[in-house]
């Protein structure tokens, strides 16, 4: 249990209240009781460095991350990335930990304030955050080891290679003697740091691979966590917008009186096409808010779904697409195809749903802006706060507090860029809040899609072309360039795409376009396995197998990797072993770096069918805390399942049709079926799994549902009036 | 507005508030609770549940008016140090992700047991069928209350 870390976040926000700047930041860490203070750099593209960082915090500037020493004989790690529920609060320091060879117990963690100068990525999102910092968390760790054992090797005058460290003490075992990293510290902070380490053997791993709680499970489970609605600020007030009511509307004229009048509020005020209600408690600005009279106005169309029904199928035959990739020639093989299978799937938007609805703080006093608030990309809302105040990026600093999911949503700058903006007009400090109708209605969406695959056979049912066409409302490129499997194991291949541009805003969600890309492939690929006659599995393997043979074009995915999953899924699941009524599908993606497999077991009750089981074997590298890795997979899982079943946000002239949990359904605890998860253990460094548990499971679950009751599922929400077969699916 | 005093958490707490304010509310705003959480404002998550005399209530959608002398408790009064069976079990499953959901799943956990201490599966799915987890912990939750009844 980690009850000191708690202490530390809110000792922070104490610091940041008072002087809210890094630097102050960095004299305070380095002149509380001495020790050692090691900064280093993750999650930027620059080889890794460190230096001792003393008071007077010079050069302390180009680190963003800070391992501290403490004389108690007690570590600190300040991380500077988001934490968004993926975990890396408790698995980044484990693999500070591991290295440095310490007690876990005696680890404490803290989010590090915002590198206002140098930081480079600090954004959860891209299932990134792991991949990109391992092998630096592991340096910094091997780093402060090593400076510790030379403290010791001086005080001793014994030669460094016959030390050694254990559970955060160097021993000399020669001697029998031993010293804590806490009484070694202020020695170390003395040294200068070596340039190279060397990291640990695999083998020799005590933390890294195991089961460890999350380090803010205490304050979670007590409501002492600290999210962006329950920041305060001596002086705060409280604001809600009103937004334009539908996609492409604009505000033409407001009347406040009435809700200034009301009581408890300060001001009613206008920005950006939007009108601020802005006083002093929750309840009462939402109120006033209702009693603010507005004229909206058309500025551009009002979208409906069943335009966008049209535009799809209009965009289908678009001789304008863009070509993501081709090899070969498909227009000749598809000519002289013995066979053709064809098939389309579509889904529509989705709003992330965190269950915090969006909101930031903004104090902006003439040229310097603090914010603070829930974030995955602190340095996107800096720098684009900068640009709209007009104020350099240096005088913008952001905290994070912990948030309360993301999903990608929280990617985005909108509600930063308003509460600064809003602040800025009023001059006083102020947190914007969107309740729950403004956070589903009111945009950013993961974008409606529609897919054409075909593929050709030959006579002999061998595939010879394979096309693709993805069209999306503002997806940008729905065929996330192409590049995935199976490209690569067919000679003639294009993949293209088309664009429609519309006022609703999207942007992404959990696992970007393959969220429903894999779900569509994945079931298209079922079909195509039907019409050659083959096992599904057996399908995927010789494709693969073709891939390694006969490559075709540029191939993204690593052969040996994607088999592994497929095998040992199959294995797991007793793929074409089980009992005739239960009734599997097999579906497996690459996406994100990681390889996921994944199998459903369907089964008919009373002629209806249920869905069972899930099992799943996922290949995402070395496994840093594996309590965390399961709790992501198992989620992404359900998370899937929810979605793909139920996930529908549909517009009606510009209107987003649910803006709560009462019209927009969400997977509840009585829906989620068994679930069975399996590492495929390779060695390799840790390649991210925020993300690609989620995509293929759609295809897995709607190829199971085909076998028990022979239709095909091929658009989202998979319930609708027509599948009335999937009222007790879950 | 209207002056109330609530008993909350063994505390009385008096508040000058609307007489519509959701206890949600005013626990957050006035009393500076921030253990329940705001997640819908209609009583579809559950992110916002307390205990009202013992019952698990959505205080999203429970005007301050309404509740005269009754007992209130909220997370932060659930146990005196963070150790309620259910919390403990909460740590040791590892159960939560983003973590925001969670305090409104125990409390309604924690009413649930309190009337049936052996919760069957199908209990505790009817029990907390009204809390969402958008992070899709439910198997965490699930295992952590059939822990904390088996303590």
């Amino acid at each position: 249990m980690h009850q000191l870390e708690v202490g530390v976040t809110f000792h922070l926000l104490k610091l940041n209240k008072m002087q809210h700047n890094r630097r102050d930041f960095i004299k305070y860490a380095a002149t509380a009781g001495g020790g050692l203070l090691l900064g280093f750099n993750i999650l930027t593209p620059k080889r890794f460095s460190s230096a001792v960082i003393t008071a007077d915090a010079e050069g302390a500037l180009s680190f963003n991350a800070y391992l501290s020493i403490n004389v108690d004989g007690t570590a600190t790690i300040f991380s500077p990335n988001p934490e968004s529920g993926q975990g890396i609060k408790t698995s980044f320091p484990m693999t500070v930990a591991e290295e440095l060879d310490m007690d876990w117990k005696l680890v404490k963690v803290a989010q590090a304030p915002l590198d206002s100068k140098r930081f480079e990525r600090q954004v959860a999102g891209g299932s990134g955050s792991t991949p990109h910092s391992w092998k630096r968390l592991r340096e910094a760790g091997a780093t402060a080891r090593q400076m510790l054992m030379e403290a010791a090797a001086k005080r001793w005058q014994v030669p460094l290679s016959s030390l050694t460290t254990e559970k955060g003490k160097v021993l000399h075992k020669a001697t029998n003697r031993q010293l804590t990293y806490g009484a070694l510290a202020t020695e170390a902070a003395q040294l200068t740091p070596p340039k190279n380490v060397t990291l640990k053997d695999r083998k020799d791993f005590k933390i890294i691979g195991t089961f460890v709680s999350g380090v803010d499970n205490q304050a979670i489970t007590t409501g002492k966590a600290i999210y962006g609605l329950d920041f305060k600020r001596e002086g705060m007030l409280i604001a809600m917008l009103q937004r334009p009511p539908a996609f492409g509307l604009k505000l033409k004229s407001f009347d406040g009186a009435a809700a200034k009048a009301m009581p408890g509020i300060v001001d009613v005020v206008s920005f950006s096409n939007k009108v601020a209600v802005v006083g002093k408690t929750t309840w009462e600005v939402k109120k006033a808010r209702e009693a603010v009279k507005i004229e909206w106005e058309k500025d551009e169309t009002l979208e409906n779904t069943s335009d966008h029904n049209r535009i799809f199928k209009e965009l289908m035959n678009s001789d304008k697409a863009e070509v993501r990739r081709k090899n070969g020639d498909t227009e000749g093989v598809f000519k002289t195809a013995a066979q053709v299978v064809e098939a389309e799937f579509q889904c529509p938007f989705l709003p992330h749903n965190a269950m915090e609805p969006m909101n930031f703080f903004a104090d902006v006093q003439g040229d310097k802006a603090e914010l603070i608030g829930p974030t995955q990309n602190p340095g996107s809302n800096r720098d684009q706060v900068a640009k709209l105040l007009n104020i350099p990026k240096e005088n913008v600093s952001v905290e994070m507090t912990r948030m309360g999911g993301g999903f990608g949503r929280r990617l985005n700058s909108d509600f930063a860029l308003e509460a600064a903006e809003l602040s800025s007009l009023i001059k006083k400090p102020v947190k914007v809040m969107w309740t729950r109708e403004d956070d589903m209605a009111g945009g950013i969406y993961r974008p409606a899609c529609r897919y054409r695959f075909r593929m050709a056979l030959d006579k002999n049912n061998a595939i010879i072309g394979y096309e693709q066409r993805g069209v999306g409302i503002n997806a940008g490129d729905a065929t996330r360039g192409g590049n995935n499997f199976p490209s690569g194991a067919i000679p003639n291949v294009l993949i293209d795409s088309v664009n429609h541009k519309s006022p609703i805003t999207t942007g992404p969600w959990r696992a970007p376009i393959t969220n429903f890309l894999a779900y569509a492939e994945q079931a298209f690929l079922d079909e195509v396995a039907e019409k050659m006659g083959k096992d599904p599995v057996q399908m995927r393997l010789d494709l693969l197998d073709n891939a390694k043979k006969n490559p075709t074009g540029d191939i993204k995915y690593d052969i040996d990797r994607f088999r592994k999953v497929i095998e040992t899924v199959a294995e797991k699941a007793n793929w074409g072993k089980k009992s005739k009524d239960i009734y599997q599908g097999f579906s497996v993606y690459f996406s994100h770096n990681s390889y996921v497999a994944q199998i459903a077991d369907v089964v008919l009750e009373k002629k209806q069918p249920v869905l069972k089981k899930v099992y799943c074997a996922i290949d995402c590298g070395i496994l840093v805390n594996k309590s965390g890795a399961l709790n992501q997979a198992v989620g992404s899982i359900v998370d899937g399942l929810g979605h793909a079943m139920y996930g529908n946000m549909t517009f009606k002239d510009g209107v987003a049709e649910q803006n709560n949990f009462n019209t927009y359904r969400m997977i509840r605890i009585n829906e989620v079926p068994e679930v069975e998860v399996h590492f495929v253990d390779n060695g390799i460094d840790p390649t991210g799994l925020g993300e690609p548990v989620l995509p293929p499971l759609g295809g897995a679950v709607a190829n199971a549902f085909y076998k028990a009751t022979g239709k095909r599922i091929r658009q989202q929400p998979f319930i609708n009036e027509e599948n009335t077969l999937l009222e007790k699916f879950l | 507005m209207a002056l109330y005093t609530l008993k909350i958490n063994g505390k009385n707490y008096k508040t000058d508030v609307a007489e519509d304010t959701p206890l949600l509310w005013v626990l957050r705003d006035h009393i500076g609770l921030t253990g329940t959480k705001y997640g819908c404002g209609i009583a579809s998550c559950g992110a916002c549940t307390v205990h009202i005399d013992g019952q698990a209530m959505r205080s999203c959608v429970m005007p301050v008016s309404t509740i005269a002398a009754s007992k209130i408790t909220t997370i932060e009064g659930l146990s005196e140090k963070g150790d309620h069976p259910l919390q403990k079990a909460w740590d040791e499953k590892d159960v939560s992700q983003c973590g925001y959901c969670q305090t409104g799943q125990i409390m309604t956990a924690a009413a649930l047991l309190k009337t049936n201490p052996k919760p069957s599966d199908t209990d505790i799915d009817n029990a907390l069928a009204g809390n969402i987890c958008r992070c899709g912990t439910y198997h965490r939750i699930k295992e952590a209350v059939k822990l904390a009844a088996k303590k």
